[in-house]
């Protein structure tokens, strides 16, 4: 595991380069803190956003480093695929290094549909001014009147120094623009570039299994994850499983492939535990028919959840479902370093994209197990407006739910 | 080390039975509490310990034991923890499981300790008899190791541990429900073949109804061989919650939650 940070003392902010103070933060930890990132309340392991925040505090702060989150997708990947672009963004963001990998569309297409963040204090890359001589003619504009002893200064804050939040947000409608993507280094993994030849049937493994491992641990090594490097890797692997990486997991009942995607998995489980990395994994399980399978696939990772969304399903026009687009289902939360795991309280969350924010609520319309007359209809409306509770516990609406409850037996009788 | 768990096996670290053969099959959970349990249970009883740690890192083990009062770091110097890292051996499962059960066999036959280990009266430290852990035999399933391969080296492992040095063997396998039969073949069939060679069971499952903050599950302890004079087989139910430092183990119905 990566080791704990213990740098929660200082904030993230380097001494800028400017010098312009003369003031220097005294550390006295040894590991200085990477930014983008921050130690867990729970266990001071140190913790990456995934880039919603929603999806954050339901894990118990973030994602590890050094562990792995598999998506299962949702029918039509729209979800699962806006929640990987979530992740890459925050890593542009965060300034961490990217590899994106995936069998269907081209990496780069990835990188360019990634959302553009809702910026107050993500420094957007500037030329770096050079400080006017007093003697040059100057702008009135620019002239300062009351703070004059600044006017030498540089500019504009030069490079660009991370940002000191931890997870931020991004407006859906509009993409990353370009020169604040391409500040951030990608490594990108396109299936159809690597050739391959067809697999012996008594190996477990995949040609593009083996060829993906290969490549990460290329990268770790080349770029230093493993050892002295102080930047995080993040890792999205889009679709694996899929058709499209020779796998035929998904195509049949009995697979001659079964363990081509576990030995991968294990093998990634390997390499993130001995390098400064973070991986999302979606996988189309809806695909595969084999449920102990999917168990199994659940089990190696770290943190798996599954998107459900009502697009194209008879829930799309029920009206109990018409705030969200979907059902999230937490599968499994890791306690690495510790006993116990920290599962979210309430397991019936409903997730809705919204254009500035991808919320996660608890719908506390799933509790109830009855089928409801359209009389009841404006009961349900009511106590959903007493009760709607975003991500804190709420004894009170438990019972409301069984106020209604004891009511409703007459209205059924 | 839990002592309600000691409890209820009726072992304690001075005083437990030898030659068993205990099997953990966790369903819709998490069992590892109890790997970690009898981890610092044979070291405190000053055991020599194996430990095949297939599914999470050292430093995730030595965290966690460290919770429980135990430093593997130290056992490992002192020569009597020997730690197989899975994650960072690369285990080829095409070969089968003969270098696995050469490990295992060199490290529980061993000499007790290292040679420039030594107690005060002057001589190598004296270990007890020694203790196979695995974590998890799953893992051997997920990387394409057949049911079969696993059976027999379950059976050598059982046979040089337990039948020739005396020790104990302690196995986790982790299982899923299936609906029908065809689908997980392989892990039920192995807790089937496993739980006919072993002497004590505990099965481990979530709740029917779901996760519970209150109650992370049930445990059921099934002893098969008979103790000493007692005829009895007897299966015993509890249902548990897994704290930071240890886990409570409670009569159904009776969590401190609802009492």
């Amino acid at each position: 595991m990566a080791a704990p940070v213990s740098g929660v003392g200082n904030p993230g902010v380097r001494s800028s380069s400017l010098n312009s103070t003369s003031f220097q933060k005294k550390t006295r930890s040894k590991l200085l803190s990477i930014p983008g990132t921050r130690p867990s309340v729970q266990n001071g392991q140190l913790l990456v956003s995934t880039g919603v925040t929603s999806l954050d505090f339901l894990l118990g702060g973030g994602l590890a480093v050094g562990a792995v989150l598999l998506i299962e997708e949702d029918y039509y990947d729209s979800y699962s695929r806006m929640i990987l672009k979530y992740f890459l963004a925050e890593g542009v963001v965060c300034q961490h290094e990217l590899f994106v990998a995936s069998a269907q569309d081209s990496p780069n297409d990835i990188l360019q549909e990634l959302p553009s963040p809702i910026m107050d204090d993500v420094a957007i890359p500037k030329p770096v001014e050079q400080p006017r001589l007093s003697s040059e003619p100057q702008d009135s504009l620019d002239t300062m009147k009351i703070a004059w002893r600044y006017q030498n200064l540089p500019k504009v804050q030069s490079t660009l120094t991370s940002s000191s939040r931890f997870g931020h947000y991004y407006d859906v409608s509009k993409t990353m623009e370009a020169e604040i993507r391409q500040a951030a280094k990608c490594h990108c993994f396109n299936l159809p570039d690597h050739p391959q030849q067809t697999t012996p049937s008594y190996s477990p493994t995949l040609e593009s299994y083996s060829a993906l491992l290969k490549s990460l641990q290329e990268v770790i090594q080349k770029e230093g994850f493993a050892g002295k490097s102080r930047n995080i890797l993040r890792i999205g692997l889009h679709s694996l499983g899929s058709s499209l990486w020779g796998d035929d997991l998904c195509c049949c009942d009995n697979p001659k492939h079964t363990h081509a995607l576990t030995t991968f998995l294990y093998g990634l489980r390997a390499l993130l535990r001995s390098s400064l990395a973070v991986a999302v994994v979606t996988v189309p399980s809806h695909l595969i028919q084999n449920r102990a399978l999917m168990g199994r696939i659940a089990k190696l990772s770290d943190t798996a959840i599954a998107l459900e969304s009502f697009k194209g399903s008879e829930r799309e026009t029920n009206p109990l479902y018409k705030d969200y687009h979907g059902l999230l289902h937490v599968r499994q939360v890791p306690h690495l370093n510790c006993l116990a795991s920290q599962f979210p309280d309430h397991k019936d969350l409903a997730f809705k994209l919204k254009r500035k924010q991808f919320s996660i609520e608890v719908n506390f319309f799933l509790l109830s197990l009855f089928t409801f007359d359209i009389h009841t209809f404006p009961f349900i409306h009511l106590i959903g407006l007493t009760c709607a509770c975003t991500e804190s516990e709420c004894n009170l609406s438990f019972w409301c739910i069984m106020f209604f409850v004891q009511h409703i037996k007459y209205l059924l009788i | 080390m839990f002592a309600e768990l000691n409890s209820i096996l009726n072992t304690f670290p001075d005083k437990f039975s030898q030659e068993e053969f205990i099997i953990i099959s966790e369903r819709r959970c998490d069992a590892s509490f109890l790997i970690h349990h009898f981890l610092s249970f044979y070291l405190r009883a000053r055991c020599k310990v194996c430990f095949l740690g297939l599914v999470q890192s050292f430093s995730h083990y030595n965290a966690v034991s460290q919770r429980l009062g135990v430093n593997l770091v130290q056992a490992k110097e002192k020569g009597q923890l020997v730690f197989l890292e899975g994650l960072q051996e690369s285990l080829d499962p095409t070969k089968g499981l003969q270098d696995l059960f050469q490990f295992v066999r060199s490290s529980c036959s061993g000499p007790s300790g290292p040679l420039g280990c030594t107690d005060r009266s002057g001589g190598p430290e004296e270990w007890g008899p020694p203790v196979l852990l695995v974590d998890d035999l799953g893992v051997l399933l997920s990387l394409g190791v057949s049911v079969g391969t696993v059976l027999d080296f379950s059976h050598y492992c059982r046979a040089t541990v337990c039948s020739r040095l005396q020790g104990n063997v302690v196995m986790l396998l982790h299982c899923d429900e299936e609906e029908d039969d065809g689908d997980d073949e392989g892990a039920e069939q192995l807790l089937k073949g496993l739980t006919h060679q072993c002497s004590l069971t505990l099965h481990v499952q979530g709740l029917p109804t779901g996760y519970c903050r209150d109650i992370h599950g049930q445990m059921e302890v099934c002893w098969r061989r008979q103790q000493a004079d007692e005829q009895h087989t007897l299966n015993k139910l509890f249902q548990y919650k897994v704290h930071d430092k240890g886990a409570s183990f409670f009569a159904r119905g009776t969590s401190s939650a609802f009492l």
